[in-house]
């Protein structure tokens, strides 16, 4: 019998259209696998035990009755042979951050411990319509705040279904540990500096973030309201595709969605990279820092991740795409400062709302006044990683340094956009349909790295992916191989505005030139 | 020798804008007499995740002020968001526009009642959505978030005015502007418009402003002229006293009539002000300005000065018939059906029409009578098929039924009797029936003329052609 969970979407979707199942035995199959590998879900009184470090923690909240109730819809209108949706009966899991009505939508933060929104997110809804089956909520970093699971104030945080010693990465790091432990072949993700793109390549899964507007971010809680970004995690770069047309678009609830046609990516996939013009940046093959003494210094990333960068350009070359070498993108040095002022800044204000009372959990202790009550429930309700940013957030926007850092940033901003804008300009120099890059420096860390004080790599980790939600465009993360210590490498094809069709495109031809290697059948250690 | 003084007022207004949904949800804008709490939406109670969309209405309206109050409108402009923690502002800011506001400057030119022309300059116009209501009823707070996302204009004025009877002449205007372009209702007691007044005195002659006071809450145009009297005699009697003005910020409480300080010299809050990311900026297309500048109704100023050049109107009537849009447009058309004298028609409109309104404490709108009706009535008087009585009586009678004058003479056969045979029956009788005043007129009391005339006209309960009834007496009483 074929092993149903480690099936892709597109191939369940097939299964349950042709009647060989239903989506009630998919999702039984499914709830099976989150029972055998996932262990204990995320609560913020979870004590993280000894028996939790070899369990993949991905969620937070299972939605079972509700998945059934779905699956038994689907169900029903097959056999009546009624129409459904291209997704009909295949399960999926969310990120905690987009809001489910009258399901626990936390952002793993314990202030929304408990809190049941009042509507949907379009995204939600979208997949409603394509049929497919919620059946969880996953965990993540608090409000979205890391690169590593770690920060989450509901544990057992999540660990890497590669290397239970490693974090998933993060922010999105439910929904990638989810996906590479065959927890559901889709999970949705969010990604602001790279929420997507990283926990993908540390997972060995696809994760595609695409370009600001393309998919309509109402009822899914904030970061940083002018880089967020929604997108799918998944184990095929066609399911990517699938996912992403039907949850793009237009939304008049969402005005900064563009009425750019939304293009069949699916179909658009075999088209292939011949005569694709594929460019390659020193500026990304590098890290770029600033030293003690407030000098840009350059760190090398590691060798693992630049050695399969090469064997991709071979791969690329070989498969017809022109590669373009030595493209600058000499502003991808300011993305990692410049963007921890812009993120701060908007993270504060939007945590403005969090004040227990219209929502989540207030204070149980006695208050003196509405400010003694504010002060207490976010005291306890943020977590560290989220008063730290709400604190540099405070400092960086006050007036008086408004020229210093909010104006410089945006400033830094724009020049970053122009490198894409020169790159990818198509009477320009470069010309380019893909900028081909490493999803992160290094392949996934282990637990307490991201706060060790000497691991550049890891505070830098954001340095390839950031830039792009800096400059609002397209990005996907693909597995590339395997790091000699068995983990996963993530490589990004990168493109223009509303380019989506054609990164997906050379990501799908390096999956489909590279199926028959070997390292595509090691399975990681949750599924060993 | 007395002091005097130079006073300096300059206004912050909130005008709240009469779209039928909010600012940036679909929620119903006007909540009047709704029970707390019941038009809100995830959007505009701050749930996480929510997202304000622009409600074109709101630019529309905000534009079409910018244009009144001859601001130099930004095509492009922006929202910022304004932050600040407090109870009845749910997402902890408030969207609104800082440096890029959707119109700067402006002006607004009126007159005093004493005939000086005042000209009060605007700093800026700026859309904003509104905070929600606080009450608080012992020690509990309570909070009606059906007015957050209502959208507001700031518009505030530079220090132009100097005296509190200026400030609230200001007002009256603004809100007769307000209501004449149809932005607001316009209301103070329903907080429609809201002001607040920065009110500072320094010695007459003097270069520099003394230090200003801001006071709040003032919410008729009755208040904000006692609040800034009150205010101007408190500074005086603080500076006669050899005491400094602080700057405060002081209270209007208009059920005792006294002011209240706040607080004083705030430091200044720190909001942080930056671009709201989740709206793109607001750009109004060449196409839309001109649009919306086409339909602008004409101003109030401009069509008071129309009446009097091209009517001949007198400058009383001319203000009171544009008091209002709708009085202007029915005193117009009722003038395009007449085809005759405008001041006959204002005469009637002023005399007749607007004391029913007066009395009814109605508008116009409200009324049964269209300006047609007040054209024909006035046109049955000149043909003299009714007199000039019963045409006032005819107003009435429209208001009552709803049914146009003709109709209504005929029905209750109120025309005047021109048939000479029959008034010189009723006039042989008068004169037969009265032999004293008879002997008294022909013994040279001839004003008594005017009671025979008056005798005829009971007895035709009014219908006689009182010129004919004169005529036909004067012949008889000739003996």
């Amino acid at each position: 019998m074929t092993n149903l969970t480690h099936l892709t979407a597109l191939e369940q979707a097939k299964l349950i259209r042709d009647r060989e199942i239903s989506a009630a035995e998919l999702l039984d199959a499914t709830l099976k696998q989150v029972a055998k590998v996932d262990g204990r879900p995320g609560s913020v009184d979870g004590v993280e035990t000894e028996q939790d470090l070899e369990k993949v923690h991905a969620f937070i909240t299972m939605t079972e009755a509700q998945a059934r109730a779905k699956a038994a819809d689907v169900d029903r209108r097959i056999a009546a042979g009624e129409p459904v949706g291209p997704l009909a009966g295949v399960p999926y899991s969310a990120k905690d951050v987009f809001c489910t009505k009258g399901i626990q939508t936390t952002a793993a933060a314990k202030i929304l411990n408990g809190w049941k929104p009042p509507y949907n997110a379009t995204v939600i809804d979208r997949m409603d319509k394509t049929d497919a089956v919620l059946f969880g909520k996953v965990n993540l970093d608090e409000f979205t705040f890391g690169g590593s699971n770690e920060t989450t104030a509901f544990k057992p945080t999540v660990r890497n279904p590669w290397d239970y010693t490693r974090v998933p990465g993060g922010s999105s790091g439910g929904s990638a540990a989810a996906v590479a432990a065959d927890e559901g072949a889709i999970s949705l993700g969010t990604d602001t500096g790279g929420s997507i793109r990283e926990p993908a390549a540390f997972t060995g899964t696809v994760g595609l973030k695409p370009t600001y507007g393309r998919v309509s971010r109402y009822g899914v809680i904030p970061f940083a309201s002018s880089m967020d970004t929604i997108g799918p995690l998944t184990r095929s770069v066609s399911d990517a595709a699938l996912v992403m047309r039907e949850i793009a678009g237009a939304d008049p609830r969402d005005g900064v969605t563009g009425r750019v046609a939304v293009e069949d990516y699916l179909a658009e996939l075999e088209k292939g990279v011949k005569g694709m013009r594929i460019g390659i940046s020193p500026d990304y093959l590098k890290i770029t820092h600033i030293n003690d003494d407030g000098e840009y210094a350059s760190a090398p990333i590691d060798e693992d991740v630049l050695a399969k960068m090469e064997r991709a350009v071979a791969i690329f070359r070989a498969l017809g795409a022109e590669i373009i070498d030595d493209v600058p993108m000499k502003n991808t040095k300011y993305s990692v400062p410049a963007y921890f002022v812009i993120s701060r800044i908007e993270a504060y204000s939007n945590l403005q709302r969090y004040d227990g009372l219209r929502f989540g959990m207030p204070t149980k202790r006695e208050t003196a006044d509405m400010y003694d009550l504010y002060y207490k429930t976010r005291g306890e309700g943020f977590g560290y990683q989220t008063k730290l940013r709400l604190l540099t957030g405070l400092f960086v926007s006050q007036e008086k340094y408004y020229e210093k850092y909010y104006r410089r940033a945006e400033q830094a901003r724009g020049l970053l956009r122009a490198d894409f804008d020169r790159a990818f300009d198509p009477n320009g120099k470069y010309r380019l349909d893909v900028l081909l890059t490493p999803s992160t420096p290094s392949p996934a860390f282990e637990f307490g790295g991201a706060t060790a004080k000497d691991s550049l790599l890891m505070q830098f980790a954001d340095q390839f992916t950031s830039p792009m939600n800096f400059a609002g465009t397209p990005g996907i993360s693909f597995p590339a191989g395997l790091s000699k210590d068995g983990l996963p490498v993530g490589l990004q094809a990168a493109g223009y505005d509303y380019s989506e069709a054609k990164i997906l495109r050379a990501a799908y031809a390096f999956e489909q030139a590279t199926a028959d290697e070997d390292w595509r059948s090691v399975k990681p250690m949750a599924l060993r | 020798m007395t002091q005097e003084y130079e006073i300096t007022i300059g206004l912050e207004t909130h005008i709240q804008l009469n779209t039928v949904t909010k600012a940036f949800c679909g929620c119903k804008a006007d909540s009047w007499n709704d029970a707390p709490n019941t038009n809100i939406c995830p959007i505009c109670s701050g749930q996480p995740g929510s997202l304000p969309a622009v409600n074109k209405a709101m630019v529309e309206k905000g534009l079409m002020l910018c244009l009144a109050m001859n601001s130099n409108v930004n095509l492009t402009s922006y929202f910022d968001r304004k932050n600040y923690m407090y109870a009845d502002l749910p997402s902890g800011y408030q969207v609104t526009q800082d440096n890029r506001p959707i119109g700067v400057g402006g002006y607004l030119d009126f007159t005093m009642d004493d005939g000086r022309e005042v000209r009060v300059h605007i700093h800026n116009l700026h859309m904003e959505e509104d905070a929600g209501k606080t009450k608080n009823e012992g020690d509990i707070r309570l909070i009606d978030m059906n007015r957050c996302g209502v959208p507001l204009i700031e518009m505030v004025t530079m220090p132009d005015l100097h005296s509190a009877d200026e400030a609230a002449t200001y007002l009256m205007r603004l809100r007769q502007l307000l209501r004449w372009i149809g932005v607001s209702e316009a209301n103070m007691e329903r907080a429609h418009l809201r002001c607040d007044a920065n009110v500072s005195i320094a010695p007459k002659g003097s270069k520099t402003l003394g230090k200003k006071c801001e006071i709040k809450n003032i919410n008729s145009i009755e208040a904000v002229r006692t609040a800034i009297s009150f205010e101007i005699q408190r500074q005086i009697r603080e500076v006669e006293a050899g005491r400094k003005i602080e700057q405060w910020t002081i209270e209007w409480d208009n059920d005792a009539q006294v002011l209240r300080k706040m607080r004083s010299k705030e430091t200044a809050a720190d909001y942080r002000y930056f671009r709201e990311p989740n709206l793109m900026p607001v750009v109004i297309s060449p196409e839309f300005y001109e649009d919306v500048k086409r339909r602008m109704p004409e101003m109030p100023w401009a069509r008071r000065a129309r009446f009097m050049s091209d009517f001949g109107l007198p400058a009383y009537d001319a203000s009171i018939l544009t008091a209002d849009r709708e009085t202007s447009e029915f005193f117009e058309a009722a003038c395009r059906t007449y085809a005759g004298d405008h001041k006959r028609v204002s005469n009637w409109m002023m005399n007749e029409v607007l004391r029913v309104v007066n009395e009814k404490g109605v508008p116009l709108s409200e009324l049964a009578i269209r300006p047609e009706d007040l054209a024909e009535i006035i046109k049955l008087v000149d043909a003299k098929t009714v007199n000039t009585s019963t045409g006032k009586s005819l107003v009435d009678k429209v208001l009552e039924t709803g049914k146009k004058p003709a109709e209504i003479v005929k029905e209750l056969g109120l025309g005047l009797v021109s048939d000479e045979g029959a008034i010189k029956e009723v006039c042989r009788k008068i004169v037969d029936a009265n032999p004293k005043e008879v002997a008294s007129y022909r013994g040279g009391k001839e004003t008594l003329i005017g009671w025979f005339v008056g005798q005829v006209m009971k007895e035709m309960r009014g219908k006689a052609d009182p010129e004919m009834a004169k005529a036909i007496l004067t012949e008889l009483l000739k003996g």
